[in-house]
Formats: C-alpha cells, structure tokens, sequence
C-alpha cells in the first residue's frame, strides 16, 4: 500500500491500515512526518484517558472492562497498551492485550501494545503517534495503559484529557503516589481489588492526601473523586466510566483547551529540542568536539556548563 | 537499540491443552534478543490470532501447540492471513509435532516448524534471516 492509501484507508477506520500507520510513525519509518500532518486535522475529537498505577494493580484488568463498558454506550475504543523496554537487550515482553482478548474480533475495539523503547522522556514519542492516529481513525475513546513508575504518570498526565490512577491495598506502608508526589496528576483514583484486605486504609490516606494538595482548596476546582472497584468482575467498572465523562464535562471546553495547549507545548518543544540536538550531531565535527569537551570536562580543565556552551555556538554559528 | 525498526512477534497458543511453559520460554528468549513480543495467552482461536496480529502489526507469528492440534489450526492461521491478502508475516510452528507432519504443515504455508529438541538461538536466528520486511 502506498502511503498516501494507508492514511486515507486509516481516516475510514480501515484496521490494517489503521496498524501500519501506527508502526510507520513508531518507527519513523519514510514519509512518516507527512502522513502526521495529514491525520493532525482529523485529531481531537477523542476522550484521551490514561490508565496508570503500580505494577499488577490491575490496569489491562480494568482497561478490559472500561471498554466493555463503552461498547455497552455504543462507543468505539482504541487501546495503547504501554510496556518498558528492557533496557539490556532492547527487547519487551507485551502481555497486557492477554486481559483484553475478548475484543479482538469486535472492529468496534482496537488494541496495540507498545515498548517504551528506551526513548529520551520515558513514555515513548510513539505513544501519541498512536494516540492521534486512533484518534484521527474515529474511535471515540482512547485508553492508555502505563505502568506508573514515576516519570511517565506527568508524561501520561500532558497525553490525557483525563488521568486514572490506580491503586490497590497491601503494597506496603506509603501508597506510592503520594511518595512519588504527583497526587496532582490524578483526575480520579480507583482503588481496585476491593476484595483485599486494607481498601478503607487505602482509600483513607488517598483522601487526606488530597485535602492536603492545594488544588483542593480552590472553589470550584475538580475534586477528584474515589472510586472502588473489583476489576476482575467488573464491579464499580461503570462508576468509573461515568466519572470520566463527569471529569470531561467539568473540564468543558476551556479547560479541555487548556489541557491540550499544555499537551502540544510539552511535543512541540520535545520534538524540536531533538532537531536541534539532531542538528548538532550533523554538524561537521560536532562529535569529536563534544568528545574533546567531554575529555576537558573528565579532566577538570573545563567545567559542565561552559563545555556545553561551546558546544551550543557550534550549533548556532 | 535506539530508533528504528523491532522485529515484532506475535506468540500465541492456538487449541485447548492449558499449558503454556514453551510458550513463554520462548517469548522471553525473543524479549531477550532485542524483539518485542506479543503474548495473547491459552486457548486462542485462529480468527482472534490473525485479528490480533493485524492489530500488532507483527512481522511474525509464533505458534505452539502440546495438543497434536496443529495440523488442522496452523494452517488455519496461514489460511487466514492469506484470506485476507497479507503475505508479508512469517508464520511458524513450535511444540510436540511428528515429523511425518512437517510437509504438510510447510505446503499450508508454515514457514518453518521447531520441536521441543530446537534451540531458542536457531528460532532467533532464522526469524533474522527470514522475516519479509
Ligand atoms: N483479587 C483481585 N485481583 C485482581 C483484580 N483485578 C485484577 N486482578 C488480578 O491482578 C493481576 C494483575 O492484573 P493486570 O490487569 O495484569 O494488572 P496490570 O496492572 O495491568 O499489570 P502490569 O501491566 O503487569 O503492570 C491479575 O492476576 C488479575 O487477575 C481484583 O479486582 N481483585
Ligand atoms: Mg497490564
């Protein structure tokens, strides 16, 4: 298929071509920046919600039954399904489409799996690639699946219009997003496996966790609500989805605006601080002046920051 | 293991038999050679292993069967992909087959077929060599 087929056949929810184009941007492969600019229009229209929470919370668990659930409203949803990469042999082990299987023959469901990739930034720049052509294709709601190790909740937070965290008893003393300190980030917070042990306990520390972050005080600020839910049946799965369009609504235009000015500065600047390094490693004799720099630097003849100003009016000389 | 493109692999268990041990073993010696791969877990039919490959935009599919299921549900698969005009995935076959069934299973469009004596290495190595794109 040539490309400008791929994108067109994309635009009308075409599956394969809705997967090529997601590999052809996860891979930069040729033409790739072009076939961007051609579903950018088409973007937009999506509820973007990112699902994120430790390690075996329950996220694909639950991502499963939140689309259920939208299908049950009659919406179409795309997944993306995040993993890391390992950073040793570059490989990933992709499982989470194993919780989501039921929907694989539904054309109204489409899942991907992704590997970070070990790309500048943690959540990989391919992530919203596949964001936005889902997006662009017509499903109504997207759902991302990350693990939430630190960084990529605040990357997953500038993707989404609305933020899920997850949490779940019995991981230990300190829930982790409070040690982390990115309660901000949360839109909502599910505390799944309510068949465990310890959920009153959980949910007690996510609320005064809450009343201590300043947003709270500010009248007529969102409060994120907390929700209870036994993902593995489904339970409180509809509560959920009901909050996330409540969050939506509350957001309303301008604030779903304002989210996505955030969403677009935070790429944009990205994007273009990998040119401009891009434009530097291009530079002839940019390498063995940033490695002499790095030798001065090792050997304390030069300092960090003057060394990279050298560098930099390498590039813009 | 920068940019660039991954060799994908789509790792399914198509039949009945509950266990998955080969499978996973040899998803994760795939992870460790720098691929990623895909795991859709037990009991998958054809129809939901092409769907899924589709999705995954896989250069290959992995399939393993214990259950003496493969001579009718590998070249389902095949059949499928081939249905639907894709020609560039490489399928192959890995569990407890006979070898009087290789012939068959390779005239239906398996590429190659492993039995449990393969090394992961030789997988590996002919996933290099013989992916379509
Ligand atoms: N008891 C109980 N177990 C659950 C519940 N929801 C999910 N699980 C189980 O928790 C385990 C992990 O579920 P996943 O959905 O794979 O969790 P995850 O957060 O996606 O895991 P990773 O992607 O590996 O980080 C599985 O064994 C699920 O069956 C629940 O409500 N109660
Ligand atoms: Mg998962």
């Amino acid at each position: 298929m040539a490309l400008e087929d791929i994108v067109r056949r994309a635009l009308a929810r075409e599956v394969r071509a809705v997967s090529r184009l997601i590999s052809i941007i996860e891979d930069r492969l040729e033409g790739f920046e072009r076939a961007y600019a051609e579903i950018y229009p088409h973007t937009g229209r999506a509820h973007i919600i990112g699902i994120t929470g430790p390690p075996g919370s329950g996220k694909s668990t639950l991502v499963d039954k939140l689309a259920m659930e939208y299908r049950k409203r009659g919406l179409t949803v795309g997944v993306v399904a995040v993993d890391p990469t390992s950073p040793f042999s570059g490989g990933a082990l992709l499982g989470d489409r194993l919780r989501m299987q039921r929907h694989v023959l539904d054309d109204g469901v489409f899942i991907r799996s992704m590997g970070t990739r070990g790309r500048l930034g943690g959540l990989s720049r391919a992530t919203s690639g596949a964001v936005d052509v889902l997006d662009a294709a017509g499903y109504d709601v997207v759902l991302i699946e990350t693990v939430g190790v630190g960084q990529s909740e605040v990357e997953i937070a500038s993707l989404a219009d609305t933020v899920v965290l997850i949490q779940v008893p019995g991981l230990g003393d300190d829930i982790q997003v409070i040690k982390a300190g990115i309660m901000e980030i949360g839109d909502l917070f599910v505390v799944n496996k309510k068949d465990r042990p310890g959920v009153e306990r959980v949910m007690a520390e996510i609320r005064t966790a809450l009343e201590l972050s300043e947003m709270s005080c500010v009248e007529g600020s969102w409060v994120p609500p907390i929700l209870l839910t036994m993902a593995e049946t489904g339970e409180g799965v509809a509560e959920v989805v009901d909050a996330c369009g409540e969050h939506l609504k509350h957001l309303g235009e301008e604030g779903l605006a304002e989210r996505r000015l955030r969403r677009a500065r935070a790429e944009t600047m990205e994007i273009a601080s990998q040119r401009i390094w891009q434009g530097l490693s291009e530079r002839p004799g940019a390498s063995e002046e940033a490695q002499r720099l790095a030798e001065a630097v090792a050997a304390r003849k030069a300092d960090p920051y003057s060394a990279a100003a050298a560098l930099y009016r390498l590039l813009v000389q | 293991m920068d940019e660039g493109r991954k060799i994908r692999v789509l790792v399914a268990k198509p039949g009945l038999d509950g266990h998955d041990r080969g499978a996973k073993v040899i998803a994760r010696a795939l992870r460790d050679a720098g691929m990623e791969v895909i795991y859709t877990g037990l009991r998958q039919t054809p129809e939901q292993i092409v769907a899924a490959a589709i999705q995954e935009d896989v250069d290959v599919v992995a399939l393993s069967s214990l259950s003496g299921a493969h001579g009718y549900l590998f070249p389902k698969v095949a059949k499928l992909l081939k249905e639907r005009g894709i020609d560039d995935v490489l399928v192959i076959g890995g569990g407890v087959i006979p070898e009087d069934d290789f012939p068959e299973l390779k005239a239906a469009g398996i590429a190659e077929v492993f039995t449990p004596g393969t090394s992961t290495a030789e997988v590996i190595d002919y996933i290099r060599e013989h992916i379509k794109r």
